[in-house]
């Protein structure tokens, strides 16, 4: 109880330093929870308490306050945050070095939200998200050669290197979409289908405070309520839609209430645990037949919007290193795991050490792919269901014509 | 069920009042079509037999273009259950009455009403497709498609290129759309935009010509078809054309141009409505120009489309006409046309000439002014002939 009175007046201290900024009422501490009597054993379970600033919600119940994990659950998380940010900032890398091209968005900072979601559902939901996929395709299962193989455009790559940063698909992850907001809608129609087919899961549909004001996410949002679809969609408010910030861009910066007809649930997104004690109790609600809800993954992006953003001349770095140094998902998770005794300085050193060389050989396998061969065949493929397409297709001149 | 109807009811009464679009007396080559005596349509079952792409033996009965199309969802709802049908009006049966009694038959779950929104409708049904769905969406009118383009385009389209080895895709997917011109749709109500479509990759754009067609093709876009298909069904054709059509389950090949009239001296290619203006300028020149034998094609598929059977015939005949009721900038007939040009040039005896619709928008009273009609078809024909 001492702990928690001192982490509450700790709350507000920090909350005030943001007063210039958007006021975000859920607490952004990635390290607000609070547990006791951890049990020795590795998977025995036991309850976590969160702050009772991790929620807010718009015509819903809250969640319960509390989570029960386990050590080994916690280490997880912790190993697959480090594994993002390791393999975003190995993306950051290459880009500079030009080794990749094109568009990349960068997720770092938001590592939370995509690790706390996939801890709270299985492997049967469905997941689609916007452009800032990295996280969530590794967290579905993508390898990270793969992903930065994809990156790299090699053919090795998760979409044989024709997708690039945006474009990732695994199994029950429908991408990686480039067109604002576009995912919305088809995550609609995701979650109709597991309705229709009576499956017991849920489609965790994301997007960006940006991509909130597309119309096609207020349409996907009526039917899903019309119909009463298994769809927790979810805004996650990184505060600025590209260089826009968030109260320039929308008129009602509360996300979670965007759904008007439909229950809303605010959550702190910097804290991984908090998130998947959210993400259950949406799946839940949803499963049982109670109707879509809209949440709000309240994060934070260190980076810019994409790799040509700078990300600083629409916010102060200051803005950006206290953010960083006083909520950071990976290091609140790690305060609270030594605090708690849920591992030790040198297992914890040792799992970020095996993390990080994890990453960092894929990454070298990435490195190492062959550059894909120098033939139209590579182009041509997959534009329509193989041995079936038309005999052949066109290039830009005759000669260039590819013959199936 | 008075609201939806209603649109329908003045469209097709006012096509009959025909005040702008009326024949002058002295008219030889612009008259009405005749649907009753058209060559391109089964009058009779045993017109039917003998067709290969039609079910031997088959039961047929006379049905228009929209209660083709009902039989055709219907065929498709009973076939598998994995077929949904949904959009703006369908549960009432739609504005054009193509999925009449189908929610009745079928239940509220399978066949349903979507809001006003096309972006959303095609998104959801991609989102379906992707599982394994069969979703059929209606987008009321050609001329709303435009919303959902991006959802089209850029989801749909792209879904085969981007998923790399997982597998899923949107094979399952129809979009189905009335298009074309009536008689007075003015701006928003006679657009044909197949060639928007049929300008991307991925993508199946199919048009029908008539009922026992449109029955086959969309059963073949909803079964046999695992790439998405845009099904754009003309929709002056939904009561005027009436033909025998079978009972059956049977499919046609899309991506496959059917030779409805075979002949010696020219191909005029064509798809849709047209055809029927063709089939009439045909039998017109024929009569004054003796000895003269026109071949007719029916594209069916847009895209991917049928080169073969166009060059083959251009080759044959060495003349071609490309007619589309569309408009003709960056149209069909210039990638046809143009495709002749690079297939078949040393065997071309004239250039290759395309009627096809002007390039303006359509103003309420004007279409007869800016669609392609027989006489024009006529005249294309005579001065390819004479070049």
């Amino acid at each position: 109880m001492l702990f928690r009175s001192v982490a509450r007046q700790a709350a507000p201290l920090r909350r005030s330093a943001f007063a210039p900024l958007a006021r975000r009422s859920v607490t952004t501490d990635a390290a607000s929870s609070h547990a006791e009597n951890i049990p020795q054993e590795d998977d025995k379970p036991f309850t976590v308490r969160l702050s009772d600033e991790s929620f807010e919600t718009y015509e819903l119940d809250p969640p319960p306050y509390t989570l029960e994990t386990t050590k080994k659950e916690l280490k997880q998380m912790y190993y697959d945050m480090v594994s993002i940010r390791r393999m975003e900032m190995a993306a950051d890398r290459l880009y500079k070095e030009k080794k990749i091209r094109g568009f990349c968005h960068l997720s770092t900072g938001q590592e939370a939200v995509a690790v706390g979601i996939e801890h709270a559902i299985n492997r049967a939901d469905k997941v689609i998200t916007a452009y800032r996929c990295h996280g969530f395709a590794l967290m579905r299962g993508g390898t990270v050669r793969s992903i930065i193989g994809e990156l790299l455009g090699r053919r090795e790559g998760i979409a044989y290197g024709k997708g690039g940063s945006m474009h990732m698909f695994a199994e029950n992850f429908y991408g990686g979409n480039g067109i604002v907001g576009a995912q919305v809608p088809v995550g609609a129609g995701l979650a109709f289908a597991q309705q229709y087919t009576e499956q017991p899961n849920t489609s965790i549909i994301l997007y960006g405070d940006g991509a909130s004001n597309q119309g096609q996410v207020f349409e996907a949002f009526n039917m899903a309520k019309l119909w009463n679809l298994p769809a927790l969609f979810g805004c996650e408010n990184n505060k600025y839609g590209m260089g826009t910030s968030a109260s320039r861009s929308s008129a009602l910066t509360e996300y979670y209430k965007r759904g008007q007809y439909i229950p809303g649930l605010k959550v702190n997104g910097m804290d991984v645990l908090a998130t998947k004690a959210a993400v259950q109790y949406g799946k839940d609600y949803a499963v049982s037949g109670k109707g879509p809800l809209v949440f709000e993954y309240v994060t934070y992006r260190y980076g810019g919007h994409s790799m040509s953003d700078p990300g600083t001349t629409y916010r102060s770095r200051e803005e950006i290193q206290r953010m960083r140094s006083t909520n950071d998902p990976i290091a609140g998770l790690k305060q609270k795991m030594l605090e708690w005794g849920v591992t030790s300085e040198e297992e914890l050193k040792s799992i970020d050490k095996s993390a990080r060389s994890h990453v960092d050989e894929e990454v070298a396998t990435a490195e190492a792919m062959a550059v894909p061969d120098n033939t139209s065949r590579i182009l041509f493929e997959d534009i329509y269901v193989r041995g079936s397409e038309p005999r052949w297709m066109r290039g830009r001149t005759v000669d260039e014509t590819f013959y199936y | 069920m008075n609201v939806p109807r209603a649109p329908v009811r003045g469209l097709l009464r006012q096509t009959r009042r025909c005040y702008s679009g009326a024949p002058s007396p002295s008219a030889r080559l612009n008259l009405p079509i005749d649907y009753k005596t058209t060559p391109l349509l089964h009058h009779t079952p045993s017109s039917l037999s003998g067709i290969p792409e039609f079910p031997a033996a088959a039961t047929s009965k006379r049905l228009n273009l929209f209660q083709a199309i009902n039989s055709a969802l219907r065929t498709a709802l009973s076939t598998s259950d994995k077929v949904l049908l949904f959009g703006e009006d369908v549960a009432f049966g739609g504005v054009f009455r193509c999925s009449m009694d189908l929610q009745t038959e079928f239940g509220s779950d399978r066949v349903f009403n979507t809001p006003l929104s096309e972006q959303g409708i095609a998104g959801f049904a991609i989102g379906a497709a992707a599982e394994g769905m069969k979703p059929v969406a209606e987008i009321q009118f050609a001329d709303y498609v435009f919303p959902a383009f991006d959802q089209i385009v850029n989801e749909a389209a792209k879904f085969r290129y981007r998923e790399g080895a997982s597998g899923i895709n949107v094979g399952g997917l129809v979009l189905r759309m009335p298009c074309g011109a009536v008689g007075h749709g003015a701006l928003y109500h006679s657009q044909s935009p197949e060639a928007l479509f049929a300008h991307i990759p991925g993508l199946r754009v199919v048009v029908p010509r008539s009922p026992a067609q449109a029955k086959g093709l969309l059963l073949s876009s909803i079964f046999e078809c695992n790439d998405p298909v845009v099904f754009m069904e003309p929709k002056i054709l939904y009561r005027a054309a009436v033909e025998h059509v079978p009972n059956e389950y049977y499919t046609i090949p899309l991506s496959k141009a059917e030779v409805i009239k075979p002949g010696k001296d020219l191909t005029i290619v064509s798809y849709g409505q047209p055809l029927y203006l063709c089939s009439a300028a045909i039998s017109a020149i024929e009569k004054t120009m003796k000895g003269v034998n026109i071949e007719l094609i029916d594209l069916r598929t847009i895209y991917p489309w049928d080169r073969q059977t166009v060059l083959d015939s251009v080759r044959k005949t060495g003349r071609a006409v490309v007619v589309h009721e569309s408009m003709i900038n960056y149209g069909v007939g210039a990638e046809v046309s143009s495709t002749i040009q690079e297939g078949a040039f040393l065997r071309l005896e004239a250039p290759v000439k395309r009627v096809a619709g002007w390039s303006v928008h359509t103003g309420l009273s004007y279409e007869q002014f800016i669609l392609p009609d027989v006489a024009r078809i006529y005249d294309a024909i005579k001065q390819t002939l004479e070049y």
